[in-house]
């Protein structure tokens, strides 16, 4: 057990380590503050502020619409449906299902909606295919913590006069914390992956400016610098992949606090 | 035994849960402005029966309810019966407290609030007068906006009087309210039964036979889903006529 936990432990830090010693030199103001000069693949000058940027907007705006999808769909089969009801069993399998797929299947499965949509790989695209990817993420991390919830909080809301709906929004507040780490999971899983923003969001200099326009993401600023033979270039991925881990740590760190602040009243 | 205008009346009740038939042929008047207790063995359908007053059963899948609850009269399985109002004629107590995931005041304004009472003032005044009614208000009136979860499981279960109450119901439900309560809370909670009992309709399940002489008018005796016997308190607990209650009010069944 504690050799387990010595190896986790020191992969860890191997990891940071690497990224941190190749990306600290590339780790400019330059790079955070300023779109790509001459071509991501060869370009030494300027910086990926358009990936970090596009990867931003992509899993901003898939976890918002990942939630406008999945809370409903929890709130369903929690508080309307009838306990175990056959619907609601079927969509928690689903969910299961869906949990379990690769995410370049969701790529290759965005990539099939967008030709056949006729839209070309875009922000919107890339957006579309990332809440599909993440909904799973927070319909079963949500649905997990409203199921915890106890029913004798139902009982006591239904006691009250509550309808079904004033009834969700208790449990809604009940489940904050929950619903804290489902986005923080959501959004992690979102700005780091690769496979379902390559054909569908495209790859560009600048920053997107609209739904319609392709935008880079930061998962692919690191694949695209670092398949570059210039030692210079490889190393800007390396600051990409620190950039990138930086954010999911101070998505983490303030998810942590805003979930125990709003929690005080838990029961 | 029959009540002139009872303001609960059973009849012919059935319930079936997943193929078991958990509750048989119940029949029974509860008495208006009186405490009527529900004694019996853990699992002979108490919490079941309690809960098909105010439609808490339905929401169950494979629950199958026949025959009539009639509440003033009006049957609450009826096809036009309005759920939500009606639940709200009566209040629950669990047998755990559950305080709602927000403040002390939040907890005693959300009734209120849910039925159209948002003045700050009228709700000040609602929040004072049910807290200081169940007792609470000296304790709490310095963090009312301090989380409800904090507060002892003695005062929670208060509290949850007190929110019930708060949207003025007629009859109040209690499912052994004092089984997770230390003895002076349970003192406390049952002081206030018989506070409540000029006003409201009282029907509480309890396996503490002693708790049950102390407070209740009537009494009833469960027994694997059917009512043995029904009768006034020191009828049942002294001089019962079936053989089940008897042996039941002895000790000999529990
Ligand atoms: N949701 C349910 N599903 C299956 N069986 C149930 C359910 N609720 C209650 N029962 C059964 O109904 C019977 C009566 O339960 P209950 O009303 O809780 O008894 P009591 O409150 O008197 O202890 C028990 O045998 C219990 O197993
Ligand atoms: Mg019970």
């Amino acid at each position: 057990m504690i050799l387990a936990t010595l190896i986790i432990a020191g992969s860890l830090l191997m990891i940071l380590y690497t990224i941190a010693s190749k990306g600290m030199q590339s780790l400019t103001w330059d790079i955070i503050s300023k779109v790509p000069e001459g071509g991501y693949y060869i370009g030494k000058g300027g910086g990926i502020l358009n990936a970090i940027i596009g990867s931003l907007y992509i899993s901003i705006g898939a976890t918002v619409l990942g939630l406008v999808i999945s809370i409903p769909v929890v709130l369903y089969v929690n508080i309307y449906a009838k306990r175990n009801s056959w619907l609601a069993n079927i969509t928690r399998l689903t969910f299961d299902v869906l949990f379990g797929i690769p995410s370049i299947v969701y790529g290759a499965f965005g990539f099939t909606i967008m030709v056949y949509f006729g839209l070309r790989a875009s922000l919107l695209a890339g957006i579309i295919t990332v809440t599909l990817l993440v909904i799973p993420i927070l319909a079963r991390a949500i649905d997990e913590v409203i199921r915890l919830a106890p029913t004798e909080l139902s009982d006591a809301t239904y006691a009250l006069g509550a309808t079904r709906w004033e009834t969700s929004l208790i449990f809604l507040r009940q489940a904050i914390p929950g619903i804290i780490t489902a986005i923080l999971l959501s959004f992690g899983r979102a700005i780091g992956d690769a496979a379902t923003v390559l054909f569908t969001a495209g790859y560009t200099d600048s920053i997107p400016t609209s739904l319609g326009q392709p935008t880079a993401t930061l998962p692919l600023a690191i694949f695209f610098q670092l398949s570059s033979p210039i030692e210079e270039v490889q190393n800007r991925a390396y600051a990409a992949a620190l950039i990138l881990t930086f954010i999911v740590l101070i998505i983490s760190l303030s998810a942590k606090y805003f979930s125990k602040k709003l929690s005080k009243h838990k029961i | 035994m029959t009540f002139e205008s009872p303001h609960i009346r059973v009849k012919d009740l059935n319930v079936h849960i997943g193929g078991n038939h958990i509750l048989k042929n119940i029949n029974i008047d509860i008495p208006d402005k009186k405490l009527t207790s529900f004694i019996g063995p853990s699992g002979c359908g108490k919490t079941t029966l309690l809960k098909t007053f105010n439609r808490l059963l339905d929401r169950n899948k494979d629950v199958q309810i026949d025959g009539q609850v009639l509440v003033d009269g009006e049957n609450i399985y009826g096809k036009d019966i309005e759920v939500t109002s009606m639940r709200q004629k009566m209040g629950l107590l669990s047998q755990r407290p559950f305080p709602l995931p927000m403040s002390i005041y939040d907890n005693i304004a959300y009734g209120p609030r849910l039925h159209g009472t948002t003045k700050k003032k009228e709700l000040d005044v609602l929040v004072e007068h049910y807290l200081t009614a169940t007792g609470l208000w000296d304790e709490v009136k310095d963090r009312l906006n301090g989380s409800a979860a904090r507060l002892s499981i003695g005062q929670q279960q208060r509290l949850c009087l007190a929110r019930g109450l708060a949207v003025e119901p007629e009859i109040i439900l209690g499912d052994e309210p004092t089984s997770a309560l230390d003895p002076i809370s349970t003192q406390k909670i049952e002081e206030l039964f018989l506070q409540l009992k000029d006003k409201y309709t009282l029907v509480l399940v309890t396996h503490i036979l002693r708790q049950a002489r102390r407070l209740s008018d009537y009494i009833a005796f469960l027994y694997m889903g059917e009512i043995i016997e029904f009768g006034p308190t020191e009828d049942i607990l002294l001089r019962p006529k079936e053989k089940l209650t008897q042996e039941y009010v002895k000790g000999y069944i529990s």
